[in-house]
């Protein structure tokens, strides 16, 4: 009864939670941290010869856990077979299901101004879906830069080996090397002329911001790799870097939400339309897709910049 | 139209903006933008709620030139505001609550960051709730699985690196099958906007052969978001991801995070599926028994924990089985007292998450039961407002906790088969002691004789206000519930 009332009162212990007590004080010099370490071996070490974990060995949970995890798997495969081998044939059965793709298609050139019928869907008809869609990629970058971005914290802290990873990489560093130099002056002007002209022709045909984006951002890392980054941050500096990506995503909500609110109240948007198949046709679309394709390009760099150097761009 | 319709879109794109904005800012002036920025936002919710009220019914409101079927709408009515109306204001005062800790826990280069994220998590909450189009509601569940192990992972210790990979595998598991479902669904009807939507599964109901196909789609959406708020057999995330982001953080993700997940699960049943079909499928019996173990579940754990955050991490799992038991009974007065539910768990939870903080912080940085003995005692301020949050916790009359019990209790009652209202009557009174046990134990262990009598807290300005707000949402829920429970169910009549 005593035992129960202690452990009422002081709850159970966890088998993490001791074992990295102490761990959470990130600034520390290297000598404690090692010793930390050790001391923190030792400890598991002692806990996976104690009693309790040999007692959960014992009742083989690891074997339960793989039966489960092969189970429920196999469970999961079943439904969806199940599901898919059921399921109506697309159109055929109900003619509602086609009213709308049937509208896209047989309208969509007149009601955008777009040849090419994906970029006047998702950059006229479903254009908040989209406007979410280059948020997420923002904060995809956002997320990177907290984890991967050098700051006092991690170069002192728990993470010290970020600190000399960057050190060491400039040991291998292949910007020097002459093949990889004549093939990058031959081959980025090209790729980035390629990725300019999908970025362009979004509306009249394949392409549009977000894959016209991405080969701009591989060129620009092929750049960096073939150049090293001091030629890059002549031009793209960080604060460059973020104020682009800041303009074009700002553009993008406000161009967007003007339409959004004419729309709704029934105004006139005053956003001409073109013909389709010229260059400027489309409306938004075009505008729209180069900046998607700019804030692609920029996060696909910066994606780079962060795992190679710790930091988004040169101050 | 009155220019208030235009308010919704506002709270959407203008957060957009903002966390854009903030990304550029330096870290104090992203904080105070911030903070006036989430004031504005309130009065704009506010006034959306008072027009709808008025006039007593929901609008949609057109995204650009195309209507219905063809392009994105979103939707207002009493229930949305709200919601809406909540999640802003307990984000405000958990912001506001939790700022201090930001500043040391979160390097000062990465402030602005953090305030980033919080713009876009605002956007994506908003939008979810607002959205009347399912594939919206997919976006914006991408955006806010990536702010929230954003600002779980700020912190950059070792233990919450580990917790944001595993709440992020388990979300991505969760949006995974949560587009599945909404493919299947999509298949089936041809539309991802909500009305037409129901018009054509109110069709195919009809048809046996469908129904399973059907039944199916819904499943896999269910257990995808129930695996992303913390479900009864998925719950084991919750400790950690709570118990070891920033105060501020922790209270955003326990009160808003898993809440927005259960919203968009109520608003895909009444609005996508039809409340007439979703009644014929199993899969309200089994988010009932699936609630019950996790209330069950989650104090049981609570009770086993030796530190105070994981005790209130699993106390949120239990809080969380309540709400699918309250979907799993069914009814209006089941579902409005899941909802009212969601709007107790908000205020009391973020209370817990930001006073435990001040209670370590007294005891030399250690959050376990140990090392806490007298802390009220050294932090008045913070053992009083926990105590209180306590109190409902447990379910004591005049609190929001007794109030939402009650609700469970009536909503068996009325529309339960002899089974059901045993089980949930059952479940109550075993919970209720259960979460008796562990916080009354907390209780006296923050008020035993204290050891470290020198320790004194510093004076913290800003914190006590916030505080004194989630209180008194709190004391008015529990005693003027049916204020709230009127609301709700007006909203829920515009619902479907």
């Amino acid at each position: 009864m005593k035992e129960w009332i202690r452990r009422w009162y002081e709850g159970d212990t966890e088998l993490l939670t001791d074992i990295m007590d102490g761990a959470e004080v990130p600034d520390r010099p290297r000598k404690e941290l090692k010793q930390q370490r050790k001391a923190f071996r030792a400890k598991i070490l002692e806990r996976v010869n104690s009693e309790p974990v040999l007692r959960a060995q014992e009742k083989s949970f690891y074997a339960i856990y793989r039966v489960i995890a092969v189970i429920s798997c196999v469970v999961l495969i079943g439904v969806l077979l199940f599901t898919v081998a059921n399921l109506p044939h697309y159109g055929t059965e109900n003619p509602r299901t086609v009213e709308v793709v049937r509208r896209y298609i047989e309208h969509g050139l007149e009601e955008t101004g777009a040849v090419n019928v994906v970029a006047g869907m998702i950059l006229d008809y479903r254009a908040f879906d989209t406007l979410g869609e280059s948020h997420v990629l923002f904060t995809a970058l956002v997320c990177v830069m907290i984890l991967l971005q050098l700051d006092k914290k991690t170069i002192r802290g728990g993470h010290m080996d970020s600190y000399y990873r960057v050190k060491q990489d400039t040991y291998f560093d292949i910007s020097k090397d002459s093949i990889i130099r004549v093939a990058g002056m031959v081959i980025v002007p090209c790729i980035i002329l390629l990725g300019i002209y999908v970025l362009l022709n979004g509306q009249n045909g394949p392409g549009g911001g977000f894959s016209g984006g991405a080969i701009i951002g591989a060129a620009l890392i092929m750049f960096a790799t073939a150049f090293g980054f001091n030629a890059v941050d002549r031009i793209f500096t960080r604060r460059a870097l973020m104020t682009t990506t800041f303009v074009s995503l700002a553009f993008y909500s406000f161009a967007k939400g003007y339409v959004f609110f004419t729309g709704a109240n029934g105004l006139e948007n005053h956003i001409p339309k073109g013909t389709p198949g010229a260059i400027l046709s489309g409306g938004l679309i075009l505008p729209l897709d180069i900046a998607v394709g700019l804030v692609v390009a920029c996060t696909m760099f910066g994606f780079y910049s962060l795992f190679k150097r710790g930091s988004i761009g040169s101050d | 139209m009155s220019f208030v319709t235009n308010f919704p879109l506002f709270t959407i794109v203008l957060s957009l903006f903002s966390g854009v904005l903030c990304y550029l800012l330096k870290g104090k002036a992203a904080r105070k933008y911030t903070f006036i920025y989430e004031i504005v936002l309130i009065v704009m919710v506010g006034a959306v709620l008072v027009y709808t009220y008025r006039e007593g019914g929901s609008f949609t409101y057109v995204m650009g030139e195309f209507p219905a079927p063809w392009g994105n709408e979103i939707r207002a009515g009493v229930l949305e505001s709200v919601m809406a109306l909540l999640f802003l204001v307990v984000m405000r005062c958990s912001l506001s609550a939790g700022y201090r800790f930001v500043e040391t826990d979160i390097d000062e280069s990465k402030t602005s960051l953090y305030y980033s994220l919080i713009n876009l998590m605002t956007a994506a909450l908003m939008a979810i709730i607002w959205t009347n189009d399912l594939f919206t509601g997919y976006v914006f569940v991408e955006i806010l699985t990536l702010t929230s192990c954003g600002i779980l992972i700020v912190r950059e210790l070792g233990r919450t690196t580990l917790a944001a990979v595993r709440y992020m595998i388990l979300n991505l598991l969760g949006s995974g099958l949560f587009l599945l479902g909404v493919v299947l669904l999509y298949n089936l009807t041809g539309n991802l906007l909500m009305v037409p939507m129901q018009q054509v599964i109110a069709e195919l109901a009809e048809d046996p052969a469908v129904m399973p196909v059907l039944t199916m789609a819904v499943g896999i959406l269910t257990i995808g978001l129930s695996i992303k708020s913390g479900l009864f057999p998925f719950h084991y995330w919750m400790p950690d991801t709570y118990g070891w982001a920033t105060p501020a953080s922790a209270s955003i993700l326990s009160s808003l995070v898993s809440k927005a997940y259960i919203f968009l699960l109520f608003k895909i049943y009444y609005r996508v599926i039809g409340i007439q079909v979703f009644v014929r499928m199993p899969i309200r019996d089994i988010l009932l028994v699936l609630g019950i173990c996790g209330i069950v579940a989650g104090s049981v754990n609570a009770i086993r924990a030796n530190n105070i955050n994981r005790m209130v991490a699993f106390s949120s799992a239990a809080q969380i089985g309540y709400i699918y038991m309250g979907i799993g009974l069914g009814g209006i007065i089941g579902y409005s007292a899941a909802l009212f539910h969601i709007m107790a768990h908000a205020l009391t939870k973020s209370q817990l998450f930001l006073t435990t903080p001040r209670l370590a912080e007294v005891s030399g940085d250690s959050l376990k039961f140990k090392e806490l003995q007298g802390s009220a005692l050294r932090d008045r301020d913070a053992g009083v407002f926990f105590t209180l949050a306590a109190l409902s916790m447990i379910g004591i009359p005049i609190f929001a906790g007794f109030a939402s019990k009650l609700q469970f209790g009536l909503a068996a009652a009325e529309n339960a088969s002899m089974v059901k209202l045993v089980m949930v009557m059952l479940a109550l009174a075993v919970s209720s002691m259960l979460n008796a046990l562990y916080f009354i134990r907390t209780v006296i262990r923050i008020y035993a004789e204290d050891p470290r009598k020198d320790v004194r807290a510093h004076h913290r300005s800003g914190y006590n206000v916030p505080m004194l707000v989630l209180t008194a949402g709190n004391l008015f829920l529990g005693l003027f519930s049916w204020v709230a429970v009127n609301l709700l169910q007006t909203g829920l009549g515009m619902f479907s």
